[in-house]
């Protein structure tokens, strides 16, 4: 059976940590850093290992700061 | 199987969501959580999807997305407060090949812009209006705005909006949908994924609309504005899941398919 | 075949006429006495069959200078008319557009005020169309035509003016040339500029990003103020380059001249008849007629006074344009005004007598 693996990348300089993107998440893969960027925003990072690609926070997030991954695993 | 590294799946090929370049790289001035940047984005995903970068004209008057044309990547025209459908209507007319949109607060184009967007919309201009709807002046720093929703506190209304004294908050889209000039009227919003991807649709159409000339297309996006409305982001949201959508209920209120 | 036509037309029709041969672009206009003929005209007239030119009425004369800003934001040769009042609404836009930079051709059929006032013709927007007029530093280039060819001469002019400089040109009448029946000599047609002419001429406009530009912005917005400063230090630069090259009178009689009106538009003609009445009293009067009220004629003015012995300044108004010719004279010589205001055009035997009590008795 085919499975999917996804990945976030977040371009942490211009999230602004405002975590709509949590919610939307299926797998509470963000959470909130405790380090802050150079705007002094705690800006968001992955928690866990069980991103599936959905784009959901992507499609959320009102700065477009996450890239989304999705690779198949034959 | 479970071991693939992440440097396995962050190749370009594996790319299913990026932030489109029709968007610049600048951060937007928008308040963390703002649906103002979402509402940018699906648009400017909408033009690189129908590839009409080089042909479209947008138009963004006073408020908060007066600086809107540092964020998109495209021609863009600031108009005076309230006036955007007058110059996009000329834009349309004196281009009839180019796609040209509006860009308004609910202060702009339900306060001050009034005749502006009626008119646009009894012509039937052959453009687009894009209504962000948030209840407030978020700008000038969260005064009443024409579709604040009674009760609602803002700096101009303090203890509430009471509708004996200040009025009631008035549904520009249902107004508008009844005009014969609009061939598209629809209600949307960005909190959710699923919103999000419907409101993109709902811009879809609109372009699309355009480009058979159908004639004047509106979209409004009930939108939060969590610093004016003074809670956390996903507060707003809930808040405006509560209040907003009962009163400004989403869903398409007009679509003339011809 | 010439193209050059002679027709026999009022002010108003000329005027549209005449932008119909500019290759204009776009009308938007607003109804409103007395200048609704332009409009009337342009809509019977069908240009978008002749030339492709779009006519709409608008909503109101705020809209109508707001499509004209659209309109000139995308390279287009575009216009509006109106008169007083209904200028009074303009005036926002008109700031949008100076501080924006476009070319935009505006005609002001003056009536009387303040307020609603009266139909009649009258120079009381003098102040409001040559100091700025709405919200901020800037200035229009202001043309006064005095007859119905020049209403015709101006609307060309107007456009590669309002091109040339990125600035939007006024066009300073009123009811009595607009409607007015004279001979005009029309030009012959020119055609509209093409998308490629626009995006090579123009590369500032906003017809849609291409690949091999930066995107095209139009706005009056500097939040950072040294940037606004230094637009307006940039503006302020291009209003000395358009007085330096722009200023236009013309001197009837002034070579002899011992006195001096001076007046433009319906003053001009009026002032005209009384330097003849005058000099058939054995008076030597001439006449300055200005033809750009910005940029104003003041090297001109200020060398008569050099030679002359006093200056009338000739309005239909309480007296604006004399302010100008007072800094142009200083105190060299005596400067005084006449004027009838309400809507009252001052009779040629007035303006002598005036001359004579209050320069020449005086």
């Amino acid at each position: 059976m085919a499975k999917v693996k996804g990945d976030i990348v977040i371009d942490i300089e211009k999230c602004k940590g405002c975590q709509v993107c949590m919610p939307a998440c299926p797998n509470d893969v963000i959470g909130v850093s405790k380090n802050v960027n150079g705007k002094g925003y705690n800006y968001v990072e992955t928690v866990n290992e069980e991103c599936i690609g959905c784009a959901n926070c992507a499609v959320v997030c009102p700065d477009g700061v996450i890239t989304v991954y999705r690779k198949r695993i034959e | 199987m479970d071991t693939i590294s992440k440097e396995d799946i962050r190749k370009p090929e594996n790319i299913v969501y990026k932030r489109t370049e029709l968007l610049t790289d600048k951060v937007m001035s928008y308040c963390p959580g703002c649906g103002h940047g979402t509402a940018h984005r699906i648009i400017m995903e909408v033009l690189e999807e129908m590839g009409i970068q080089d042909k479209t004209i947008g138009i963004a008057p006073v408020g908060c997305s007066v600086l809107a044309y540092e964020f998109m990547n495209i021609d863009m025209q600031q108009a005076a407060h309230g006036r955007a459908p007058a110059l996009a209507t000329a834009v349309k007319r004196l281009n009839p090949d180019k796609f040209v949109f509006t860009y308004q607060g609910d202060g702009d184009l339900a306060a001050i812009g009034t005749a502006e967007t009626i008119h646009a919309c009894n012509r039937g201009e052959n453009i687009v209006i894009i209504f962000i709807n948030n209840g407030i002046y978020g700008m000038t720093g969260g005064q009443m705005a024409p579709t604040t929703l009674e009760g609602m506190k803002s700096s101009t209304s303090p203890y509430g909006r009471d509708i004996k004294s200040m009025g009631n908050p008035i549904k520009m889209t249902e107004l508008v949908a009844q005009l014969p000039g609009t061939i598209y009227v629809t209600r949307q919003a960005v909190h959710t994924p699923a919103n999000v991807r419907k409101a993109k649709k709902a811009v879809r159409k609109a372009f699309e609309n355009q480009k058979l000339n159908k004639g004047l297309s509106f979209v409004e996006i009930v939108s939060n504005c969590n610093s004016g409305w003074k809670m956390t982001p996903n507060q707003a949201n809930q808040w405006m899941v509560d209040n907003m959508f009962p009163f400004y209920p989403l869903g398409d209120i007009k679509v003339n398919e011809d | 075949m010439s193209m050059k036509e002679l027709r026999l037309m009022k002010g108003n029709e000329a005027f549209a006429e005449a932008a119909i041969r500019a290759g204009a672009d776009g009308y938007f206009g607003y109804p409103i006495t007395p200048q609704s003929e332009v409009m009337e005209y342009l809509m019977a007239e069908k240009p978008h069959e002749r030339t492709g030119m779009i006519v709409l009425q608008a909503e109101s004369e705020v809209a109508a200078i707001n499509m004209v800003y659209g309109g000139a934001s995308c390279g287009k040769r575009v216009m509006t008319s109106s008169s007083s009042p209904g200028m009074s609404l303009k005036q926002e836009g008109i700031s949008y557009i100076a501080g924006a930079e476009l070319p935009c051709v505006i005609l002001n059929a003056v009536r009387g005020g303040p307020g609603l006032g009266t139909i009649q013709p009258s120079q009381s927007d003098y102040f409001q169309s040559t100091k700025g007029g709405g919200h901020g530093d800037y200035r229009l280039i202001v043309l006064a035509p005095s007859s119905v060819q020049e209403m015709a001469d101006f609307a060309p002019l107007a456009f590669d003016l309002a091109f040339k400089y990125r600035n939007p040109v006024l066009i300073l009448s009123d009811g009595a040339i607009g409607q007015m029946m004279e001979k005009v000599e029309l030009q012959e047609q020119r055609p509209r500029f093409t998308e490629e002419e626009i995006r090579k001429n123009t590369p500032w406009a906003t017809m849609g990003k291409t690949p091999d530009r930066e995107r095209n912005i139009i706005t009056s917005l500097n939040l950072d103020s040294h940037v606004q400063e230094e637009h307006n230090i940039h503006l302020q630069a291009k209003y000395r380059e358009i007085e330096k090259n722009e200023t236009r009178w013309e001197t009837i009689q002034c070579d002899d001249a011992e006195y001096i009106l001076v007046a433009y538009g319906t003053s001009a003609r009026l002032s005209q008849k009384a330097v003849d009445i005058a000099r058939a009293k054995g008076i030597k009067l001439g006449l300055l007629r200005p033809i750009t009220l910005f940029p104003f004629p003041t090297q001109p003015i200020a060398e008569l006074a050099n030679r002359v012995k006093g200056i009338l300044s000739v309005e239909m108004s309480a007296g604006q344009m004399v302010e100008d010719v007072r800094l142009a004279v200083g105190d060299k010589v005596k400067v005084a005004h006449f004027g009838r205001m309400g809507g009252i055009i001052p009779s040629p035997p007035e303006i002598v007598e005036a001359l004579e009590s209050k320069l020449i008795g005086g």
